[in-house]
């Protein structure tokens, strides 16, 4: 199954575990696309390879940047009309907590939905919602074929 | 040996130390497969090598931008610790990442950061990521990192 396929077939099920494991670098980061409290979440398992700063220890900034970002594109898969893989023009990543060793969640928001271009709000926590870690803001092109 | 020599040497010798902390303890780094390729005053160029691990789309075979930006946020704080008089923690404080084009299945990815501003409490970094030259980049981001971050405070458990 291409890429296009799989979308289609996930958003049919309603199962996104089908998309995510069929790309490398989610599998690489733990990614997956979780119901909690009836809401849509991405995760990222915790695993030692995961750590940026091993003093502390803390995630690498990058890897939070990687859940944020695959978590637009997954929530944007789920709501969008449109069966194209988004394509990221722009994200901005605020670094708010150190993330600790342990599993992380991230939340995407839709805050506007265009025609050609998305723009998704993301907010990553890990035990505590109140206390985020990170957030994200991102523009994602949603064109058939080549954006 | 000229002084430029022992200059070049004791830089070689600074990359290389450099990169064991980069590269081998930095299990994320490590994980990515990233190296330090230069440094120079306020300045670093790293290497994220191709690999299918990091691929984001099976279709095409083109690396995540989750690979890219943890390339293009370690150079940049590769870059920060270039500028500083003398090493201290720093955290990342954002990072904007534009994606100029998809990266070429199969190539490298080069990162070449620049801090261009340090004051008190914050450093000013930008960045570019390419295959082969800067006038045609894959990505280009800017950032801040915060300077003389605290170690473990939440392990002392008094939040943040």
């Amino acid at each position: 199954m291409n890429i296009a396929e799989r979308i289609a077939e996930a958003r049919r099920t309603r199962d996104l575990a089908a998309l995510t494991d069929a790309v490398p670098y989610a599998a690489f980061l733990g990614f997956s696309m979780t119901l909690l409290e009836g809401e849509l979440v991405g995760k990222m398992r915790y695993a030692d390879h995961l750590i940026g700063n091993p003093a502390l220890p803390a995630l690498h900034g990058g890897a939070i940047g990687a859940l944020l970002e695959s978590t637009a594109i997954f929530q944007i898969l789920w709501d969008a009309e449109t069966i194209v893989l988004p394509k990221t023009v722009n994200i901005t990543v605020d670094y708010l907590r150190s993330g600790r060793p342990l599993d992380t969640f991230a939340r995407g928001i839709i805050t506007k939905h265009g025609r050609r271009v998305v723009n998704v709000r993301v907010e990553a926590w890990q035990e505590d919602r109140t206390r985020p870690i990170a957030l994200a803001n991102g523009h994602f092109l949603i064109l058939p074929g080549d954006g | 040996m000229s002084a430029a020599d022992d200059a070049q040497t004791a830089r070689l010798e600074l990359l290389r130390r450099l990169n064991r902390g980069f590269a081998e303890m930095v299990p994320h780094n490590r994980a990515l497969g990233m190296e330090l390729v230069s440094l120079d005053d306020a300045d670093a160029v790293m290497r994220l090598p191709y690999a299918p691990h990091l691929v984001g789309n099976p279709d095409t075979g083109v690396l995540h931008g989750g690979a890219v930006s943890s390339l293009m946020d370690a150079c940049c704080g590769a870059a920060v610790f270039m500028a500083l008089p003398e090493p201290v923690p720093i955290a990342t404080l954002d990072l904007r990442i534009d994606y100029l084009k998809p990266a070429a299945p199969g190539r490298d990815v080069i990162a070449h950061a620049c801090c261009y501003k340090v004051t008190r409490n914050v450093a000013f970094v930008r960045s570019v990521a390419f295959h082969d030259s800067e006038d045609d980049p894959i990505a280009s981001a800017v950032g801040a990192f915060m300077l003389s971050t605290k170690l473990g405070h939440w392990q002392r458990g008094a939040g943040t």
